[in-house]
């Protein structure tokens, strides 16, 4: 199996004037990829999943859009990427389309891969982005490996890896960080601090005050960012990125957020205080956004909303073909284990 | 002249960093030590840091990070100190490195050496073989060679798979084989075994040390007039069922024999597959014999009867023989 060419679709906010200015352009496109995001996800865990369409785990990344693309405005095409579950936008950023990552979650051949895997297990080579598997923090050795290669190669990309707040206790997230700054490879660290791991509250995942707190252990820069602000995300993301690609080493960016949903859609989050909820919609990063276009006047209410409509008929499209596309057949089972299949015979 | 079969790992991976400028080495002491058993001896002073990554003691980071210069397009070969060490790093082996292709097509050409084995009072700690460990993880290469021919051709054909490999060295072969090697490149197909001693009487399917153990044996049964074939595995995962089962058609009687512990080792896999496949040519049960189902202790009597000794290989097969 080959992984799957992205397919087409509109990389640029169509329903909003163009405008001169970069920085309202930059803007425009953080808009657009946050809003597609959340209407994704809000259709695969308040429809599909709930209407039996999707039979698998599914992690939401709602209220914490501004992270993944904030990043994401500052990577590069040659950059690799290492997502993790709740950083949906960069596969949007990176070409792949709705309907693929609607296919993937029902566990459809037009997903990225083939129903092999669900949910935001998916990646993509060709499109250097790699999949995360489920436990949390392996990517982080993995991406100081990637980051070794630009390094070997001599060339001026950098990985970026992406974990949350709980993925910090795992000894391969320290393992990991630690080799990349013994060896300064160009690693852009990114923490999605939405302040629960399921249902373990900050406290009782570390006992110091911010994740950034634990870079200057590893002897590597660190900062903490408003996670729900795009634009600060974005300018956050690109001094790391300058660090990296300097050849300085990895850089540690803390992004502070709240997880407004359960861990996964079966989660009530009854374990959450509710008054948390409410004090950080009032901060919903997509809400944030748009007053900030209309206050600078590089956008008028009318044309956010064509926005919304237009990504809201982009994914009922590819709802419909997601369903369309048919399930695997049992007999792709046994493909792609190895690049060849084993023969029995001992190749004979 | 003859090679020991650490030098013909070495030899190996030499020949292959000469022949491809994407292999890369990465873990501990490897480079300004030359490993802790010297296998990457003079290699830091003639490929240079950039081709020699000496690591902070961090198995996981060696082997995630092996898996991420993969992916990229390097062909890194990670070292284990000890083979003991791997379980650190079992994640990134089992969950991460096996199953991407599997799950999105992608390739992790990586190659993970862990220097395995019992027989040098090393402890509990310093003595294992966990090749079972990783025998039972579809899409991993588990490759455990016997003889310096095989350790060289199969370290070179294991570089150049595009599919991980876990790759035992037994360190009491290291210096203890030497055979003369032939000139010039070559490799050694992996998943391939091969019959050691050809015989008549019974087989003895067996793999890296072991296959000294069973000669020893066979030489002994020699003299009693009985006839012992050895099959040497040469790799556990994947398995050549048509070498075992050919022996055993042969044979009629088999002896599966690892140094590994008993339970849930490569042996009972391959009973299975025989009682499946060769029932009907079975003239005696099959048996099993490994190390004992304790961990690997170190004070000298107790290793010894630990480890399978010639001794056992010779009075179980006598039995099964009279069988």
């Amino acid at each position: 199996m080959a992984a799957v060419r992205p397919i087409d679709f509109p990389q640029t906010p169509s329903g909003i004037s163009a405008t001169a200015d970069p920085e309202a352009g930059l803007a425009l496109r953080a808009l657009h990829y946050m809003v597609l995001m959340r209407e994704v996800e809000d259709r695969i865990e308040r429809k599909l999943y709930r209407q039996g369409k999707i039979v698998g785990g599914v992690y939401v990344g709602r209220g914490q859009e501004a992270i993944a693309v904030g990043v994401g405005l500052a990577t590069e095409p040659e950059d690799v990427l290492f997502p993790c579950h709740r950083d949906l936008a960069l596969y949007f950023m990176r070409g792949v389309h709705p309907r693929q990552v609607l296919a993937q979650y029902m566990g459809r051949v037009g997903g990225l891969t083939r129903g092999k895997d669900g949910n935001m297990h998916m990646g993509d080579l060709k499109l250097k982005i790699v999949a995360i598997i489920s436990a949390m923090a392996a990517s982080v050795p993995v991406a100081a490996g990637a980051a070794l290669a630009f390094k070997y190669r001599g060339l001026p990309h950098a990985a970026f890896v992406f974990f949350g707040d709980g993925a910090t206790s795992r000894g391969d997230w320290h393992e990991g960080v630690n080799l990349a700054a013994v060896q300064r490879l160009p690693v852009v660290l990114v923490c999605n601090n939405n302040q629960w791991a399921y249902s373990t509250p900050l406290e009782k995942q570390m006992a110091c005050q911010n994740v950034a707190d634990r870079g200057p252990a590893y002897g590597i820069p660190a900062e903490v960012v408003d996670g729900n602000d795009v634009l600060a995300v974005k300018d956050a993301a690109r001094r790391a990125a300058a660090h990296a690609r300097a050849g300085l080493g990895p850089y540690l960016l803390e992004c502070k957020t709240f997880r407004m949903t359960g861990h996964a859609a079966h989660d009530q989050a009854l374990y959450v205080p509710k008054h948390l909820f409410e004090e950080w919609a009032k901060k919903d990063p997509i809400d944030r956004l748009e007053r900030h276009l209309l206050r600078k006047g590089w956008a008028g209410q009318e044309e956010i909303d064509r926005l919304h409509e237009e990504i809201r008929q982009l994914v009922d499209e590819s709802v419909a073909w997601a369903e369309q596309s048919p399930y695997p057949d049992p007999s792709e089972l046994h493909d792609n284990v190895y690049e060849q299949a084993p023969a029995p015979d001992g190749g004979e | 002249m003859e090679t020991t079969y650490l030098e013909a790992i070495r030899q190996g991976i030499w020949e292959e960093m000469e022949r491809d400028p994407n292999v890369f080495l990465i873990g501990e002491d490897i480079g300004v030590y030359g490993g802790a058993f010297k296998v990457t001896a003079g290699m830091l002073e003639h490929f240079g840091e950039r081709r020699v990554v000496d690591t902070p003691i961090s198995e996981s980071a060696i082997v995630g990070a092996a898996i991420g210069a993969s992916m990229m397009g390097l062909r890194p070969v990670a070292e284990m100190q000890f083979a003991d060490f791997i379980s650190c790093a079992f994640d990134q082996v089992v969950n991460f490195a096996a199953k991407c292709r599997y799950r999105w097509g992608a390739a992790v050409p990586i190659v993970v050496r862990a220097p395995s084995g019992g027989g040098n009072r090393g402890g509990p700690f310093h003595s294992q073989n966990p090749e079972a460990w990783f025998a039972h993880v579809p899409g991993l290469k588990v490759i455990t060679p016997a003889t310096a021919y095989d350790a060289k051709g199969l370290i070179k054909a294991a570089i150049r798979d595009n599919d991980p490999v876990v790759f035992f060295e037994h360190k009491g072969l290291y210096r203890r084989v030497k055979e003369d090697l032939p000139e010039g490149d070559y490799t050694v197909p992996i998943g391939k075994a091969r019959v050691f001693r050809p015989g008549q009487d019974l087989s003895i399917i067996t793999y890296g040390a072991m296959v000294y153990t069973a000669r020893d044996a066979a030489e002994e049964l020699a003299k009693e007039g009985i006839s012992v074939e050895i099959v040497d595995l040469r790799t556990v995962l994947p398995l050549d069922e048509k070498t075992i089962l050919k022996s055993v058609q042969k044979t009629c009687k088999a002896i599966l024999l690892h140094e590994d512990t008993l339970t849930g080792g490569v042996g009972g896999e391959i009973a299975a597959r025989i009682a499946e496949k060769a029932f009907e040519y079975l003239d005696g049960p099959l048996v099993r014999i490994a190390g004992a189902d304790t961990p690997i202790p170190y004070s000298p009597p107790l290793e010894d009867a630990f480890l399978p000794s010639v001794e056992k290989v010779v009075d179980k097969a006598r039995w099964l023989y009279r069988y």
